[in-house]
């Protein structure tokens, strides 16, 4: 199977889509251009290196470089999509939709439900999102949640090279606005991609690593991290299943709750702040829905409520660690009444 | 070394796998074991498999215990005749934790997938070099239907002790490309002989599991030449029967819950079913082209539940070495086609074993490949 970084997947996703249909085409800061390279042109791929090359090969009409107002260019993708188009709009940083969340919130996310299903929004914006990088509070934020409460949007968190590609073509080839979302601290990741195109569907989770003791359910890059975890853990004879939902809406809530059956003990890592997180929302549900199945309370990992920190010794103490995340297993693992 | 002791070390299931874990031990130091005997458990992120005894002897020591991950190819036991020393054994011990696991010899030339060009299909195959014996003649192993060239991990390393190995994946299965032609099983038998030209490969022993060994019988029966033995795994071709609910349910299924209980059929324990074959399977039938191959392939061999081709005349007319082996709790193609075969052909019934023996039994199907092997001769 071909290695590749999570840069080149979703590059050859959007590529092969590109090939596929004609009404598809990427918009954005920087995806055709580059700031300060002289009007050379591709010369950055987008602020990420994500779009580098399709300038070439679908020419400048399928790849645009937009001025930076996001209201308008995300706004211009709404109507692009209800006129029949496929756009894939790329926002340099998911902190950043705030600008625009007219145009996502009550544009987007109600065409298809205030015209009665006769008018769909097949358009995916891709932005990046996650602290570790030191882009400081205003570039660090990982917003998922946000869009998560909106009913209307399809939310993906990809953990993994193979996901990001099979999420991204599965987004295109959907009807409805997707909020993609990448961590900028995964690019680089480097995992097993076939060539040709394939679709990982929307709401059905994986399940990494399989484990009697724990459920451990966790998003983008907190995926990695809970899976050390897992390895340290299990040197110590505590067996860890770890659940990453892939997508948080629709959410998998079921394979959570199938795991719980066995493990009877759930541990939610979410880079996301804690109040109104994805930590928060499924320890609501699972406390709703499967209360019966749980033999200790259900501990959540995230950052504390607070901005994401530009000071590095205070970033790396803000983001959810394997440290805080095998010491909430063993918080669980080892509680009784 | 001494000559009275074995190592046993952690096999290598498919070229992905660096590393194992033994998940547990079915042996006690002391125990007397034998030949073939359930020996220990070895997981990998990909499969779970139980090791046999490749000596007869007593399980003198268990260098990695339970929940221990080492490298493919490290010592993780040791077999020996009651007599040898105990110094000698530690001795033996200390010699390969002393080693690089490269030079302990399992680590040096694993298997190595490439796709093969042959026009109109795309064919990746994985080659798993020869311990001994570079130059024999190669066993090819061609997959059944839905399958792909991984079901045969577990059988591959113990094959690859004295000729190379070679799985494929069949057109519209694996790392392959989709176009399949028609599908039918001439076709498919069609583009193995072409690999084989491919891979100048002049003689071959074949290997074939359900559709796969149909597919091997037939590429067989038109070039009889090139085959120096067939193994035939729970073979399609040899009766009309066939568990259309399961064609149907595997087509069909595109969640997990689904396609566990369809692949379930294939075992005599349902419950062997993991989530990694389960997942292994979604991911292949997520591909583009890939559901439209699939059922090319069970439109153009299996129309309204039923074989459409009969292979009987055609196994007849070989005179080469045949094994056919299969499982009595077999599901999926009935046991009883095993029945009324020519005498020549030599039939293994595996008792409590569904239609997927080299997963379900791989040491007994690798004996009873490596006695055809023999048979065959190259």
């Amino acid at each position: 199977m071909p290695r590749k970084s999570f840069r080149q997947a979703l590059n050859e996703g959007l590529r092969l889509e590109m090939r596929r249909d004609p009404r598809i085409f990427v918009m954005g800061e920087d995806v055709a251009g580059g700031k300060g390279a002289s009007g050379e042109q591709d010369a950055w791929g987008g602020a990420f290196g994500v779009t580098k090359g399709l300038l070439a090969e679908f020419g400048p009409e399928r790849v645009r470089d937009t001025p930076i107002t996001e209201s308008a260019f995300v706004g211009a993708a709404a109507g692009a999509a209800m006129a029949g188009m496929r756009p894939v709009v790329e926002i340099m940083f998911v902190d950043f939709m705030g600008v625009c969340f007219d145009q996502i919130f009550n544009q987007a996310a109600k065409f298809r439900y205030m015209f009665g299903g006769k008018a769909v929004t097949p358009m995916v914006l891709r932005a990046t999102f996650g602290a570790g990088t030191g882009s400081a509070s205003q570039h660090s934020q990982a917003l998922y949640p946000l869009f998560t409460h909106i009913p209307g949007l399809k939310v993906v968190v990809p953990s993994t090279p193979y996901d990001a590609k099979g999420l991204l073509i599965e987004a295109i080839r959907d009807d409805d606005p997707v909020i993609f979302l990448e961590h900028k601290a995964m690019y680089d990741d480097v995992g097993d991609v076939p060539d040709g195109a394939y679709v990982v569907p929307f709401g059905e989770a994986a399940v990494l690593r399989d484990g009697g003791d724990v459920t451990i359910v966790a998003f983008g890059r907190m995926v990695g991290r809970a899976m050390e975890a897992a390895a340290r853990l299990a040197r110590d004879g505590i067996e860890a299943t770890v659940v990453d939902p892939r997508t948080t809406s629709p959410l998998d809530i079921d394979t959570i709750i199938e795991t719980l059956e066995e493990t009877g003990r759930l541990v939610i890592v979410d880079e996301a702040y804690p109040r109104c997180g994805m930590a928060a929302d499924i320890a609501g549900i699972i406390a709703e829905e499967a209360f019966g199945l749980l033999k200790a309370p259900i501990r959540k990992v995230t950052p504390p409520h607070a901005p994401v920190p530009y000071a590095p010794e205070l970033e790396a103490a803000y983001i959810p660690s394997v440290e805080r995340i095998e010491a909430a297993v063993r918080g669980v693992v080892g509680w009784s009444r | 070394m001494s000559a009275r002791i074995t190592a046993i070390r952690m096999p290598r299931y498919g070229m992905t796998m660096t590393e194992g874990a033994v998940s547990g031990w079915l042996a006690e130091p002391g125990d007397a074991v034998a030949v073939g005997q359930d020996l220990l458990e070895v997981e990998t992120t990909k499969i779970t498999n139980v090791e046999t005894a490749a000596a007869a002897g007593t399980l003198r020591r268990r260098v990695v215990e339970r929940g221990g991950v080492v490298p493919v190819g490290a010592l993780v036991g040791v077999i020996a005749d009651p007599e040898v020393p105990e110094a000698e054994i530690d001795a033996f011990v200390a010699a390969h934790a002393a080693a690089p696991v490269a030079e302990n010899g399992e680590a040096a030339g694993g298997p190595v997938e490439s796709l093969v060009d042959l026009g109109a299909a795309t064919i990746a195959i994985r080659r798993t070099p020869a311990a001994s014996g570079a130059d024999a003649a190669p066993v090819v192993l061609v997959h059944g239907f839905g399958g792909d060239g991984d079901n045969w991990l577990l059988v591959e390393p113990a094959l690859a002790d004295d000729r190379p190995v070679i799985t494929l994946d069949l057109p519209g299965h694996g790392r392959s490309g989709t176009v399949c032609g028609d599908g039918s099983i001439a076709t498919l038998a069609q583009v193995l002989l072409n690999l084989l030209v491919a891979l100048g490969i002049p003689k071959v022993h074949l290997a074939g599991h359900s559709l796969g060994g149909a597919i091997a019988l037939a590429a067989a029966a038109t070039a009889p030449e090139r085959v120096l033995s067939l193994s035939l795994v729970a073979p399609a071709g040899l009766g009309p029967g066939i568990d259309d609910g399961y064609i149907a349910g595997f087509l069909a299924a595109d969640r997990r819950k689904e396609l566990k209980d369809v692949l379930g059929r294939l075992f005599a324990d349902p419950d062997a079913v993991e989530r990694r074959m389960i997942d292994g399977v979604l991911r292949m039938k997520r591909q583009d082209g890939v559901p439209e191959a699939l059922s090319a392939i069970a439109a153009a061999n299996f129309p309204g539940g039923r074989q459409a081709i009969d292979l009987r005349p055609a196994l007849a007319a070989l005179a080469l070495p045949v094994a056919v082996i299969w499982g009595d709790q077999d599901g999926i193609v009935d046991p009883a086609n095993a029945d009324g075969l020519p005498e020549a052909v030599a039939v293994s019934r595996l008792a409590g074993v569904g239609h997927m023996p080299q997963l379900e039994r791989p040491a007994e199907v690798v004996r009873l490949v490596k006695a055809a092997i023999a048979a065959g001769g190259g």
